[in-house]
C-alpha cells in the first residue's frame, strides 16, 4: 500500500518475551469511512508502545475495538497469546486491559477510594470492599510511586493527580495492560514528566503500556517502539531508538513537514495593543494576572510563555473583552478600551478590529449544535455582509464558510455540517478562518493548536506568520515552547500572574525558558 | 466517530413520532379494555369527536389556538435555554390585558384597529409577567423553573383579586366583568365563511386561529433568519461561547422571556376576545403546562408545534366526546389517554428511535 512500510519486527517477540496484546488484520466501518484498514499491532510485554498518527488516523478506534467499545469488522485480537472475544469493556477488564481516557471518567464529588471501588465495590456491602481497597490503594502507592490520598474528594485535585487516580483505578481492577489515550493533553509539562515517570516504573514492573498521542516528542521521550499510523493503516513500526521526530513526522502526515521554521525577520510598526498595569482575578475572585504591562506591534508575533494557570487564560479572556479588569488599561489601535463590561466589550472590541481564537474552543469558539457556517459567523452575527434587511442571508452566509474551508483546508468543506462533527484539527482551523476572515488588526490566538495534528498544525503557524507579513500584530499564549519558539518574534514569560522577562527567540534556549517558567531564572 | 450509516429525515421527522403514537394509542387500548370496553369502539368515538363533523372539527381547531401560543412560547425560552413554566399565569394575565382594551377602547376603535390593541395588550401584559422571572434569572440567578411556576400562582391570585373587587359588575354574584361591546367579538369561522357564501357548522373557532398560525410562522423566522434569534440560540447553546463572541446572555434571557410570555398571552385573544367576550375567572384551565407538552412532541420547531397542537386539541375535543358518548369512560380516564401520548411522545421520545433508524439505516458500502 505504501511504500514507507516499514514492519521491522518480526512475528517473534524481542528478547525471547511475548506479546502482551496483537491485533490482526483488524478492519473497521463507520458508514463509508473505512477507519481501520488491515491493521496489525503487536505489543511486547512489559513495554512501552507507542501509537501516533494525525487526528482520524484511526488510533481511538484501534483501541476502542482493543478496549471493547466497539467490534471490529473483521481480524482477530489476542491477548497473551490468547485469542480473546472482547465484546464489551467489562471483558476486555477481565481480560486485564485497562484504559485512561483523554477525557476522565471520574465522579467528581466523590473521593478517591470511592472512584477506585466504583463498579468493583465486591459485594453488596461497601465496608469490607473499602478496607480491601485501601490496603490495595496504598500497596500500588508504595510498588509504583503512585501515592494519592484515598479520601479526597476529586474535584479538589488537580488535573495530573485525578489522571493518577485513573491509572489506579485500572490498576486496581487488575490491568496488566494500560491503554493511555492523550494522557499529556491536559497535563502541565512537569506533570507529564510525572506521568513518564510512572510509565517507566510500571513497565520495569513488567507492566504494559500503550501510549496514543500526536506529540512526538512524548514518543521520543519514552516509548520503546512506536507504530505509525496514518488513514486507518499501519505505515510504520520501528524501535524508537531507530527513527527521529523528523522522521515520524514524515510518516505520519505522508511529506515533510517544517514547522514554524523559515520566516522571515519581522517588520514591526507602531505598538496597537498596549497593555499598562492589568490586573484580572479568577472566578472565585482571586487574583491572577497581577500588574502586567505589554505593547504587541503591528507586524509581529509575541509569544506568551508559561506553565498553564499561571494567569495566561485570565490576561487572554480580559483582552478579549470577555472578563472584566480589575484595574489597568488596554489600548487597542490608540483607543482605550472599557473593560468593566463582560460581554459588551467583546462586541466592541470586534468592531474595532480584534480577532480572538479562544484557548477553549469546545466551549467558547464553536457553538456545539450549530452547523459550521453558523459557527462561521460567530460574533459577527450582526454584520451587513450576513444579511439582507432584517434577515440573515444563509445563502451568503454559506458561500462564505464553503470559500473559507477551501482556503483553510477543512475537511469535509461542506458548510452544512455540524461543526462538532468535525475532527479538533478541523474545527480550530474552522475557528482560526473565521477570526482571520473578519480581517481584524489584532488577533488574540489562545493554544493555537491544542489537540491538533501536526498537518494542521503546520497549516495554521504558516497563517499566522501570513498574517503577520501583512502588518497585523499577533499575540499568541501557548504552553507549546515548540510552538512560543517557532512562532514568535519576541517571547514574554509569564510566571504567577508576571511577565517575568522578555527574550528572543533567537537567543534563548528551551533551559532557560523553562527555569523562567518555573520562576527560576531572570531573563538574561 | 460517526455511528453506523444515518437513517433518512423522513424517519425522523414522520415515522419516529407516528410510532410512537401508535404505541401510545396501544397502551391506552389496554387500559380502556381493562375497565370492560373496547378500545375499538372508543378510538373510533375518540376520532370522530375530534374530526368526524363540522363541529368537532371546528372545536378542535379552537383548541389547537390555544394549544400553537402556549407551545410557541415554551418553544421560544427553550431555544434560549430557559424552561418556561409560567405559560399558564402568561397567558392568564396576557387574557387581562385583552379584556382591558376591549373594556377600554371597545366600540371606539374600528375592528382592525381594535384587534390591533388588544394584540398589543395582550402580548405586553403576558411579556410583563414572564419579564419578572427573566430578570430575576438574569441578574440575580433565580432559577426561572421555580419563579415561573411561583408567577403562576402569583397571577391566579392577582386575577382572583380583581375580577372580585375590581372588575365585577356592581350587584352581581359571580366575579365576571361586563360583556365587551360587540364590535370587539372576533369573526368565528362560521361567520368568516358566510362572507363568502359557504355554511360551516357552528363553533368557537374564531379568527384567532389565523393569528396563531401568523405566530407560528415569525417565530419560525425570528428563531431561525434574524440575528437576534441567532444570538438567542447561542445563548441557548452555551453561555460561554455567547458571552466570548459578545452577545450578553442576560439581556437575551430577558428577551426571550418577554417575547414567550406575549406568545402565551395570546391565548387571551382565542378566550376572551374570541368566545367569553368579557373578563372571568380561570379561562385558561391548564393550556399553559400543555403547551410544555406541546412543544416537547413538536420538538420547539413551529411546524412541529402546530401538528402537535392539533393532536393536543384533537384528544382534547375527542376525550370530552369520549366522556360524553362512553360514560363508562370517566373523565379521568380520558386525561389517562392524554397522559399516555404525552408519555410516549415526549417523554419517552427515544424509546425505538435507535431501532427504526437501524432498520432504515442507509446500507454499509461494500468490501473492497
Amino acid at each position: 500500500m505504501t511504500a514507507t512500510l516499514a514492519l521491522d519486527s518480526a512475528i517473534a517477540p524481542p528478547n525471547g518475551g511475548r506479546w502482551a496484546i496483537e491485533a490482526i488484520g483488524i478492519d473497521k466501518w463507520f458508514g463509508s469511512v473505512h477507519a481501520n484498514r488491515d491493521v496489525t499491532l503487536r505489543v511486547a510485554k512489559g513495554s512501552i508502545h507507542g501509537i501516533v498518527g494525525e487526528n482520524g488516523a484511526g488510533k481511538s478506534t484501534l483501541m476502542n475495538i482493543l478496549y471493547g467499545y466497539h467490534r471490529a469488522d473483521r481480524g482477530e485480537i489476542r491477548i497473551d497469546g490468547k485469542t480473546a472475544d472482547i465484546g464489551r469493556p467489562a471483558d476486555a477488564i477481565a481480560l486485564g486491559v485497562g484504559m485512561v481516557h483523554q477525557h476522565f471518567m471520574l465522579v467528581e464529588n466523590f473521593t478517591v477510594l470511592e472512584n477506585v471501588l466504583l463498579g468493583a465495590e465486591g459485594g453488596a456491602l461497601l465496608a469490607d470492599g473499602r478496607a480491601k481497597a485501601h490496603a490495595e490503594l496504598e500497596r500500588l502507592g508504595r510498588d509504583y510511586g503512585l501515592e494519592v490520598d484515598p479520601d479526597s474528594v476529586i474535584e479538589d485535585l488537580p488535573v495530573g493527580i485525578q489522571q493518577r487516580v485513573e491509572i489506579l483505578k485500572a490498576l486496581y481492577r487488575g490491568a496488566e495492560t494500560l491503554i493511555l489515550d492523550e494522557p499529556t493533553g491536559v497535563l502541565t509539562p512537569q506533570e507529564a514528566d510525572k506521568l513518564f515517570h510512572f510509565l517507566r516504573v510500571l513497565r520495569d514492573q513488567g507492566k504494559t503500556v500503550i501510549l496514543i498521542t500526536h506529540k512526538l516528542r512524548e514518543i521520543m521521550d519514552v516509548t520503546d517502539r512506536v507504530t505509525v499510523m496514518r488513514r486507518g493503516a499501519v505505515v510504520a513500526d520501528l524501535a524508537t531508538r531507530n527513527t527521529s521526530k523528523e522522521d515520524l513526522a514524515e510518516q505520519m502526515v505522508g511529506r515533510k513537514v517544517k514547522l514554524g521554521g523559515d520566516k522571515a525577520p519581522a517588520n514591526p510598526g507602531a505598538a496597537v495593543l498596549e497593555v499598562q498595569d492589568l490586573h484580572v482575578a479568577d472566578d472565585h475572585g482571586k487574583p491572577r494576572v497581577r500588574g502586567v504591562s505589554f505593547n504587541v506591534r503591528a507586524g509581529e508575533i509575541v509569544g506568551i510563555a508559561g506553565v498553564s494557570g499561571n494567569g495566561q487564560t485570565e490576561l487572554l479572556e480580559a483582552l478579549g473583552g470577555i472578563r472584566p479588569a480589575a484595574s489597568g488599561h488596554i489600548r487597542l489601535k490608540g483607543r482605550e478600551v472599557e473593560t468593566r463590561r463582560p460581554g459588551l466589550t467583546a462586541r466592541v472590541l470586534r468592531r474595532m478590529g480584534l480577532g480572538h481564537v479562544p484557548e477553549d474552543r469546545h466551549r467558547m469558539g464553536l457553538v456545539h449544535g450549530f452547523a459550521a457556517y453558523e459557527n462561521a459567523v460567530l460574533g459577527h452575527q450582526d454584520a451587513k455582509r450576513y444579511r439582507k434587511g432584517w434577515l440573515l442571508d444563509r445563502a451568503r452566509m454559506v458561500n462564505y464558510c464553503g470559500d473559507w474551508m477551501k482556503g483553510y483546508d477543512v475537511r469535509p468543506d461542506n458548510p452544512l455540517l455540524e461543526a462538532f462533527s468535525f475532527s479538533g484539527g478541523n474545527q480550530q482551523k474552522l475557528v482560526v478562518a473565521r477570526e482571520m476572515e473578519h480581517t481584524p488588526d489584532v488577533l488574540l490566538v489562545g493554544q493555537p493548536t491544542r489537540g491538533v495534528d501536526i498537518g494542521a498544525i503546520e497549516f495554521i503557524h504558516k497563517r499566522l506568520v501570513a498574517m503577520r507579513d501583512a502588518g497585523k500584530a499577533v499575540l499568541v499564549v501557548s504552553v507549546e515552547l515548540d510552538e512560543i519558539m517557532a512562532l514568535s518574534d519576541r517571547i514574554l514569560v509569564m510566571f504567577d500572574g508576571r511577565i517575568v522577562g522578555e527574550v528572543s527567540p533567537e537567543t534563548a534556549t528551551e533551559r532557560q525558558l523553562g527555569l523562567m517558567m518555573a520562576g527560576i531564572a531572570e531573563a538574561t | 466517530m460517526a455511528g453506523a450509516g444515518k437513517a433518512p429525515v423522513w424517519v425522523d421527522l414522520a415515522l419516529v413520532p407516528l410510532v410512537n403514537l401508535a404505541a401510545a394509542l396501544v397502551v391506552s387500548g389496554l387500559v380502556v379494555a381493562a375497565v370492560g370496553q373496547s378500545p375499538l369502539e372508543a378510538l373510533e368515538v375518540l376520532v370522530t369527536g375530534a374530526f368526524g363533523y363540522g363541529e368537532a372539527i371546528g372545536y378542535t381547531l379552537y383548541y389547537t389556538t390555544n394549544f400553537i401560543f402556549t407551545g410557541l412560547a415554551v418553544a421560544v425560552a427553550f431555544h434560549a435555554g430557559l424552561f418556561n413554566i409560567g405559560g399558564e399565569g402568561q397567558a392568564y394575565i396576557g387574557g387581562l390585558g385583552v379584556g382591558l382594551a376591549c373594556l377600554a377602547f371597545g366600540g371606539i376603535l374600528p375592528f382592525p384597529l381594535m384587534l390591533l390593541v388588544a394584540i398589543a395588550f395582550g402580548a405586553a401584559f403576558g411579556a410583563g409577567w414572564a419579564y419578572v422571572p427573566g430578570w430575576l434569572q438574569a441578574k440575580r440567578g433565580s432559577h426561572v423553573v421555580i419563579t415561573t411556576i411561583m408567577f403562576n400562582f402569583i397571577a391566579a391570585a392577582l386575577m382572583t383579586y380583581i375580577m372580585v373587587y375590581v372588575l365585577i359588575v356592581p350587584g352581581q354574584q359571580s366575579p365576571e366583568s361586563r360583556q365587551f361591546d360587540a364590535t370587539t367579538f372576533l369573526p368565528t369561522a362560521k361567520q368568516a365563511f358566510a362572507w363568502i357564501g359557504v355554511d360551516i357548522a357552528a363553533s368557537p373557532l374564531n379568527l384567532s386561529f389565523v393569528v396563531a398560525l401568523i405566530a407560528a410562522a415569525c417565530v419560525w423566522v425570528f428563531v431561525w433568519h434574524t440575528y437576534v434569534g441567532y444570538e438567542l440560540r447561542v445563548v441557548g447553546k452555551s453561555e460561554k461561547a455567547a458571552v466570548y463572541s459578545g452577545i450578553s446572555p442576560a439581556r437575551h434571557i430577558v428577551l426571550a422571556m418577554a417575547i414567550s410570555g406575549a406568545l402565551a398571552g395570546l391565548v387571551g385573544l382565542n378566550e376572551i376576545m374570541g368566545v367569553q367576550h368579557r373578563l372571568l375567572l380561570n379561562f385558561t384551565g391548564g393550556v399553559g403546562y400543555v403547551g410544555i407538552a406541546v412543544a416537547l412532541m413538536g420538538r420547539n420547531h413551529p411546524f412541529g408545534i402546530c401538528l402537535a397542537a392539533l393532536l393536543f386539541g384533537a384528544l382534547y375535543q375527542g376525550g370530552s366526546e369520549l366522556a360524553f358518548s362512553m360514560p363508562q369512560l370517566s373523565k379521568e380516564m380520558v386525561v389517562v389517554i392524554q397522559g399516555l401520548v404525552i408519555l410516549f411522545c415526549g417523554a419517552l421520545e427515544h424509546l425505538f428511535r435507535p431501532q427504526l433508524e437501524r432498520l432504515f439505516a442507509r446500507p454499509l458500502p461494500a468490501r473492497t
